[in-house]
């Protein structure tokens, strides 16, 4: 049985992750702002095999929580072997072009908080020699381009951190995984067409789950997401300024 | 994403489809009707709304509870039969009554009042349903259950998603041992065949159901009785699902093929009995998603209709009418329907006999053996089943229905569908 703590708990891939866990038996710990959507989930993930479910209602971008809720997590876990961290907005990229304020918001709800939450769990995990954490970064960290560089940059930063993390932390037994989402079909995409190209979030939760079965460092879901960003990735500058991804 | 239903007949799309996934919160103002549309496995028009709103209920999925002694379970409407067979089969739990797809929503299994191959010893879904939640557009929720609210209870079995919206369903599992079923197969020639074996399988198994070949210029068929098995007998699950990926332009699906696929199915090597896993016996067609596409993008009408017991000649006659048409498919079924009383005010089935059988979209030629069939039925006493029905008249359907009237009573004014729109015409 793991003890499996989840920041953004709400949010659809983390709901469908849950439910595979509670599946399993596991037992969870669930983080959120929305203190009832969470009862509401802990109780769908009872009854579907959950050994436990524990709730906390928390706004990840409030830092000064953080330990407090990583405190509350473990106490009811009775220890941690996995965290994910799940939450995030999808920034509306021309109301930031306008707004300094909003940008710098985005990039802290996107980038920042998880980067502050990621630490605490790293300290966490290295002291005992021992655990998985997973952080959901997007497809759009791998390059900047028009249509969404404010969710770009902070999930860029997000993967360049996480990367630092597993070269301290591989050592110490400690698993750091980045998921790079592609498209994904959900609440927080609703206003966009849908296409061949996206994805449910239970395809989403299986690859998260099977990335952290096989002790995987980043994993693109769907998989064919990492041919597709390696070619968008090597396009030359002075050809990608000029479209319109 | 345009919502459809499952025939894939040609419909105006919705002006506006939103999901509707938080059981507490209260309905969209929106300027015309509303409609819930759960998975869209109804074959005809109960769960469009063209030119208007639909609400896409999938979003609301979760479980709310499951006592383990009883086997009752609380759950959101927009939960699917198949996900509460994933959960709570390998529990020993079993759905009482289950339609011929696991892919529909609990919310669609009461609104269309589903039944299933044991109909004749448990009835219609309706009658395992305890209690559900109705939230009407004037923002009114109502517990329903055969005690309280009871009015709105049998109103909304079978109410076609018109009654208001379901948010929460209460229902009592049953207990089973293991995943498997034990099935008998027995091919049979001519109606009275099919009912010897009929009489002698109800007295005996608790599912039981007829292939049929509508095309034979004597009926045939193959009678298939199920009964669940017990926990030693083990068959895995079959391989994943394959998909029917894209609708052709031309459907594979016309008298020769279909005569050639029912003369190799009817006489395909048979076992007199078999274990086979739960999902092949109940949802043979499960295994194919999107299996309706074969139809191509005429799409297809699904027909079915009870007919009282005493009227084995109309049966025979619509029989006659059908292979003589040349039209049908291989999916052709035949069931009789107990005694027991379906709870709904629309609910469709009636002690008597129920086929049901697709037909290809041919236009002009298929609607015109739909009305001579129609005629066969209405004057037997028997009705067609609004869940499949894409264009019987109003007026055959207020006629059929005797509590028609009683029922509209019930229709939340801000709720509409394409069918109810057709048969109040």
């Amino acid at each position: 049985m793991q003890k499996i703590l989840i920041v953004g708990a709400t949010s659809a891939i983390a709901e469908a992750t849950a439910r595979l866990w509670a599946a399993r038996g596991e037992a969870l710990f669930l983080v959120g702002r929305n203190g009832a959507r969470l009862e509401a989930i802990a109780a769908d993930l009872r009854v579907r095999g959950a050994v436990s479910v524990g709730c906390l209602a928390m706004d990840a971008t409030d830092r000064a929580a953080h330990a407090a809720m990583l405190e509350a997590a473990t106490a009811a876990l009775g220890g941690l072997d996995v965290a994910l961290i799940a939450h995030g907005t999808l920034p509306d990229q021309k109301a930031c072009e306008a707004s300094v304020e909003l940008t710098l918001r985005e990039i802290d709800n996107n980038g920042l908080s998880v980067v502050a939450l990621a630490m605490l769990l790293a300290t966490r995990f290295e002291a005992q020699g021992h655990g998985t954490l997973a952080a959901i970064g997007s497809v759009a960290g791998d390059r900047g381009r028009q249509s969404n560089y404010v969710y770009g940059a902070a999930k860029g930063m997000l993967d360049l951190f996480l990367q630092g993390l597993r070269n301290r932390l591989a050592k110490k037994g400690v698993q750091v995984l980045t998921i790079k989402p592609g498209f994904v079909d959900t609440p927080m995409t609703a206003s966009f067409k849908k296409g061949a190209l996206w994805a449910q979030p239970a395809d989403i939760a299986r690859g998260i789950l099977r990335a952290i079965e096989q002790r995987r460092d980043v994993v693109y879901l769907p998989g064919f997401w990492r041919l597709i960003m390696a070619i968008i990735r090597h396009i030359p500058e002075r050809i990608f300024k000029r479209l319109s991804l | 994403m345009t919502l459809a239903a499952w025939g894939n007949l040609p419909a105006a799309p919705a002006a506006d489809e939103r999901a509707w996934a938080e059981r507490r919160a209260v309905l969209p103002a929106v300027d015309g009707t509303l409609l819930p549309y759960g998975n869209g496995r109804s074959y005809g028009d109960v769960c469009l709304n063209s030119g208007a709103t639909l609400l896409r209920m999938r979003g609301l999925d979760r479980f709310i509870a499951f006592d383990a002694q009883s086997g009752v379970l609380v759950c959101e409407a927009g939960v699917l039969l198949a996900d509460i067979l994933d959960v709570f089969v390998p529990r020993g739990w079993f759905l009482p009554v289950t339609p011929g797809t696991r892919f529909v929503t609990v919310g669609g299994a009461i609104a269309n009042d589903v039944h299933g191959k044991n109909h004749h010893r448990a009835g219609t879904f309706g009658r395992h349903v305890r209690r559900f939640e109705l939230l009407r557009s004037d923002g009114s929720r109502r517990v329903c259950s055969p005690d309280e609210n009871a009015e709105w209870f049998a109103a909304s079995i079978g109410g076609l998603g018109l009654t208001g919206l379901i948010t929460w369903v209460e229902i009592e599992l049953k207990r089973i041992e293991g995943p498997c079923v034990v099935v008998e197969n027995t091919r049979f020639t001519g109606l009275d065949e099919f009912f010897a074996l009929n009489a002698a399988a109800e007295a005996r198994h608790e599912y039981t159901v007829a292939w049929i070949d509508c095309l034979a210029a004597t009926p045939r068929g193959i009678f298939m009785a199920g009964d669940h098995a017990e926990a030693a007998a083990a068959v895995a699950e079959a391989r994943k699902p394959l998909t029917f990926p894209l609708t052709p332009p031309i459907s594979p699906i016309n008298a020769l093929t279909l005569r050639a696929f029912n003369f190799a199915y009817y006489h395909r090597p048979l076992p007199a009995k078999a274990v086979q896993h739960y999902a092949p016996y109940f949802y043979p067609l499960d295994g194919i998603l999107h299996w309706n596409r074969m139809y191509g993008r005429q799409g297809f009408y699904q027909y079915q209709c009870v007919l009282p017991l005493s009227a084995r000649d109309a049966l025979e006659d619509v029989l006659r009418s059908i292979a003589a048409s040349g039209q049908g498919s291989f999916l052709a079924v035949l069931k009789t329907f107990g005694e027991l009383a379906s709870p709904g005010l629309l609910s469709f089935p009636m002690p008597g006999m129920t086929l049901a059988l697709d037909f290809p979209n041919r236009g002009d030629a298929t609607r015109a053996l739909f009305e001579r069939l129609d005629a066969i039925v209405g004057a037997a006493g028997g009705r067609l089943y609004a869940a499949k029905d894409a264009r019987m008249s109003g007026e055959f359907f207020r006629r059929s229905y005797p509590r028609f009237n009683e029922f509209s009573g019930f229709v939340d004014p801000k709720f509409s569908s394409d069918f109810w729109r057709r048969v109040t015409k």
